[in-house]
């Protein structure tokens, strides 16, 4: 058995080895990043229709299968595993496209599904009173949302984002499913090489960790500042 | 104090502001239908001050919330300077603009400063530059007294001041005619006062308003015409003097002697 420290050289100094940590850690933080945008954008959209469905009285035809489908999209992409979506994306539905890109797709529509819920509880969170009052001046339906209802709505999920954020970024350790070479597998090509499991994992965990230690941080940061400016 | 020339005003045709015929508004609840206005006839003329009174749950909240088409009517017709506002194809949106409303609750936005609270609208809707519409909100709360509160955010003002400048900000707009909810249900006592003073200065200029409000002293000294609105039809209407002196219907004695 090697002494520790030899065991340290050879997975992380030896041939510059802590590289798959630190490409890994990149294409991680790339994806969630990436993902999160794409997962905030289908998110806002989801929810406008939903709610528009919810507060629509006489609904058309095309509102109804704008909701259908959102519905059905939610379903989906809530009653499958990730995993599984990524496999498919990758293997079956996109098997030409670049394995970064399709990942974040893959991660971005699943975000989007938990992020549409959490938005649409953002808007129907705004007082009626508001929208109300956008209208009586003569804005439209689209102004008074964009202007009045969604600046309101993101001030009081955006703690609830910062969240999915945190979640979206360990979610994405199932991208070496697929072969990308994401922090988590950075960790594994390590082990693989030097068949020594337990400091590779260990380095991955920690680092893992620091970072959602960290953006929990932030997060509270961002909470006590939001209920700051609640003061009178 | 004058706020601004009101367009209404300077429109001599003898049509009325406002007329409603028949006008209905049936809720589906989960409890059934509740019809809540039941045939209202009104015409509301030029620079008249109509103050709308009458027990909670009577109907006149949801009738105001009709005359901008806050609420759908279920059937009955609207015309609102010339135009029919019920009809199907009106655009909305003009008409609202026309037409300013104070709510019970105010309804600032807060995340908007006061100044832009009051210049959103007139310049989203190109109404006013961004500068023009800044001079004219400041001129606005210079006449409210609430200059210095131009930067401030809602959530900084006190219940008459936010009510105050919601007033304001309805009357950026411009409006022919402005239509107030209950404007001082929701305020403290002490606040009451100088919010129904701005009304006062507002009618006294000519504006053609409608006012839902159980503030009997105002409507006596204000209202070109009082209306008692009891279970979704309008019951009784007359000048002030006559209606508080001499009400005619059991209902509106039984009324005025509970709040009086």
């Amino acid at each position: 058995m090697n002494s520790l420290s030899q065991r340290l050289y050879d997975d992380f100094i030896d041939k510059g080895r802590y590289m798959y940590l630190v490409k890994g850690l990149g294409n991680t933080v790339l994806i969630t990043v990436f993902a999160l945008l794409i997962g905030v954008l289908i998110g806002v959209l989801i929810a406008l229709v939903r709610v528009a469905y919810l507060q629509t009285e006489k609904k058309g035809i095309l509102l109804r299968i704008l909701n259908l489908i959102c519905g059905l999209y939610l379903t989906i992409i809530r009653g499958t595993p990730m995993v599984v979506q990524l496999m498919i994306m990758y293997f079956v539905i996109m098997a030409s496209g670049a394995p970064l890109m399709i990942a974040i797709l893959s991660f971005g529509l699943n975000s989007g599904a938990y992020v549409a819920e959490v938005i649409r509880s953002g808007i129907q969170s705004v007082d009626r009173g508001q929208r109300e009052a956008g209208r009586s001046l003569g804005l439209s339906g689209r102004r008074t949302m964009i202007y009045i209802i969604l600046p309101q709505a993101f001030k009081n999920v955006a703690p609830a984002i910062f969240n999915e954020f945190i979640v979206l970024l360990k979610e994405t350790s199932v991208a070496g499913y697929v072969g990308i070479q994401d922090l988590t597998k950075g960790g594994d090509i390590i082990r693989s090489i030097t068949y020594d499991a337990f400091p590779p994992l260990l380095a991955v965990a920690l680092i893992y960790l620091v970072i959602v230690v960290f953006l929990t941080q932030i997060l509270h940061v961002i909470e006590r500042r939001l209920a700051k400016s609640d003061l009178r | 104090m004058t706020f601004d020339k009101i367009p209404g005003e300077t429109n001599g045709s003898g049509q009325p502001m406002v007329s409603v015929r028949d006008l209905r508004k049936t809720f589906h609840t989960l409890a059934g239908n509740v019809e809540v206005l039941k045939g209202i006839d009104i015409d509301i003329a030029r620079g008249e001050k109509v103050v709308i009174v009458g027990p909670s749950g009577s109907g006149k909240s949801t009738f105001l919330r009709c005359l901008n088409m806050l609420e759908t009517p279920t059937s009955g017709r609207i015309t609102f300077n010339g135009t029919e506002i019920t009809a199907p194809g009106v655009n909305l949106d003009e008409i609202r603009a026309q037409m300013g409303m104070v709510f019970q609750h105010f309804n600032l936005f807060p995340h908007l400063t006061v100044r832009k609270n009051i210049t959103l609208s007139p310049v989203l809707l190109k109404m006013q530059t961004q500068e023009e519409a800044d001079q004219h909100a400041e001129y606005l709360l210079g006449r409210i007294g609430l200059k210095d509160k131009a930067d401030s955010y809602p959530n900084q003002l006190s219940g008459g001041q936010k009510q105050r400048v919601a007033i304001v900000r309805s009357l950026a707009m411009k409006p022919k005619m402005m239509l107030f909810d209950e404007p001082t249900s929701a305020l403290d006592p002490e606040m009451v006062g100088e919010v129904l003073e701005v009304m006062k200065e507002l009618a006294n200029e000519g504006m053609t308003m409608a006012v839902v409000t159980h503030e009997m002293n105002f409507a006596r000294d204000v209202a070109s015409r009082v209306l008692f609105v009891d279970e979704g039809v309008i019951l009784e209407q007359n000048t002030p003097k006559e209606f508080f002196s001499n009400p005619k219907h059991p209902r509106t004695k039984d009324f005025l002697s509970k709040i009086l």
